[in-house]
């Protein structure tokens, strides 16, 4: 397994504000990278930077060794919590979306033959997150744990190198989460895909990760809680042989205790 | 049963909706009859009766000046104006405030000058549009537009400005170009809502109409009116008016209508 991304100290800095410093990762390739940290620590700004919505102030990002472009493309697919899909689409259509994009630059639309096989393909991915069903549906018309599967679907379809999950589950029911965790790491291990997933959900980062880190400040100076940035202050390694097939409370204590801990305090 | 609880029916809404119709029209016979008896050659309120002869001399008589059938010749005259007027406000407030949601850019550039036009009262422009156009349609149109344009641009402008940004990284992230992303993202949601601005600016667009052809003009419902005021004849600007009135909802029902049947996923949210 490669390094897929390499955040080499990156910093990010809105004027006299630091919001991250010093972060240093690899992010090895086929990993499933949960973020959790309390709110205000950098965890979206993380994920911005990843999506290139951010540009480090200091420091570089690689992805596949190259430097990261600061705009979004389809090498980073992107899954959030609330309005990733078009509400004017159908199911369908909002999963053939990257295809038509890819295929027609000018009209963004396909016609005939092209058009019948990004449909097959596109039914074909909206039957595997659960949606055979609702191919002709409107969003509108979708439950949110629906509409979740649907904004997942249509994020694979571009093939990403990098899936960035911001809260995804964080809106749904409790059961409906649990149906949306076997989802995604059904889907996980299907397209072996690279996952980074920020979430509020403890229980959630441990049942589904291969590894967590954990966005915090490492000093707070009181008169000046600004001018320290967060950072990736727990780096956890999950040795997890199999897959789970349901995350349970029990086993995720297990497997914490099994798991190497590492701190990067002490790295550095 | 509380009062906030009583729901009526599609049935009796209608007939709700149709009683205070009827009580201005009853009020309106009660209080011409009383007049009449009064002074059986009163003017201000004419009978309903008064109303028709008047109007049939309008719709069935040709005018031997212009040999035109005056109410229709004026009907027409005035939906071409306000329809080409229209057209142009429709086309262009879709194309700027497109141009003007969609590029952060164009928006610090141009939003200025849309807001600052949007401010001045359109009425106030009239003079400059006669002086510059002359008294013919090119004005009347003008002031249509002028006085239209600039609000349907920043309403449309707003809009596709204010779509979550969670849906342009979303399509950015599968490939979509700034072309692309115009077109079948932002364009899409913004037509319904270019219709929903039509429909507040019809209202307006009356409006500037009638006081354009009140002005300056030989023919319209507009100048009609304001002619047949030099005659007292309420017996003809009283169904011009009601005319003009069902004009009015029969267009803002077309366009209501337009935005159910082709963009019916708009109204899904609402139901």
């Amino acid at each position: 397994m490669s390094d897929l991304l390499t955040f080499d100290n990156v910093w990010l800095e809105y004027g006299e504000k630091i919001v991250l410093e010093r972060v240093d990762l690899t992010i090895t390739e086929r990993s499933f990278v949960s973020i959790v940290g309390p709110s205000g620590a950098g965890k979206s700004s993380f994920l911005r930077l990843v999506l290139g919505q951010e540009v480090p102030t200091r420091g570089r990002i690689l992805l596949d060794d190259q430097p990261l472009t600061p705009e979004c493309g389809p090498d980073r697919g992107v899954v959030f919590q609330r309005y990733s899909v078009f509400p004017h689409l159908t199911a369908l259509r909002n999963v053939m979306f990257s295809r038509e994009c890819a295929k027609a630059p000018f009209t963004a639309r396909l016609f005939g033959a092209a058009r019948r096989a990004a449909a097959e393909e596109a039914e074909a991915m909206l039957v595997e997150v659960g949606l055979g069903d609702a191919l002709h549906l409107y969003p509108a018309q979708l439950s949110g744990g629906m509409q979740q599967r649907l904004a997942i679907a249509q994020a694979l379809m571009a093939r990403p190198r990098v899936l960035l999950l911001d809260e995804p589950f964080g809106a749904l029911d409790p059961g409906i989460r649990q149906d949306m965790h076997r989802l995604i790491l059904r889907l996980w291990q299907e397209h072996q895909l690279t996952v980074l997933m920020v979430t509020h959900d403890i229980s959630e980062a441990f049942g589904l990760g291969t590894r967590v880190l954990t966005f915090d400040k490492r000093r707070i100076d009181p008169h000046a809680p600004h001018r320290f940035g967060a950072t990736a202050v727990y780096d956890l390694l999950l040795s997890r042989k199999t897959l789970p097939s349901v995350p349970d409370p029990q086993q995720k204590v297990l497997r914490l205790t099994e798991s190497v801990i590492t701190n990067t305090e002490d790295s550095q | 049963m509380r009062w906030v609880n009583i729901r009526p029916n599609r049935r009796s809404s209608i007939l709700l909706g149709a009683a205070p119709l009827l009580l201005v029209l009853v009020c309106y016979l009660f209080a011409s009859a009383a007049r009449h008896a009064a002074n059986p050659s009163d003017k201000v309120l004419p009978t309903p009766a008064a109303m028709v002869s008047a109007m049939h001399s309008l719709l069935v008589d040709t005018d031997p000046l212009s040999g035109h059938l005056i109410f229709w010749a004026d009907t027409m005259a005035s939906l071409e104006r306000l329809g080409l007027a229209l057209g142009i406000c429709t086309l262009s407030a879709l194309l700027v405030g497109m141009v003007l949601g969609v590029l952060p850019a164009a928006r610090a550039t141009l939003g200025g000058l849309v807001t600052t036009i949007a401010v001045i009262p359109p009425i106030a422009l009239l003079p400059v549009l006669f002086i510059v156009f002359g008294l013919g349609e090119t004005a009347k149109v003008a002031l249509i537009v002028v006085g239209i344009t600039p609000f349907m641009i920043r309403d449309l402008a707003d809009h596709v400005a204010s779509l979550p940004q969670e849906q342009l990284i979303k399509a950015q992230t599968l490939g979509a170009s700034s072309w692309q992303l115009a077109l079948r993202v932002a364009l899409p949601q913004a037509l319904p809502r270019l219709i929903a601005g039509l429909r507040l600016s019809l209202g307006p667009a009356w409006v500037y109409l009638i006081s354009a052809e009140a002005i300056a003009s030989d023919i319209g419902l507009g100048y009609r009116i304001f002619l047949v005021r030099r005659y007292l004849s309420m017996d003809i600007i009283i169904p011009y008016v009601a005319w003009i009135s069902l004009l009015a909802i029969l267009m803002d029902m077309a366009l209501a209508q337009l935005s159910r049947r082709g963009f019916a996923w708009a109204h899904q949210a609402a139901r």
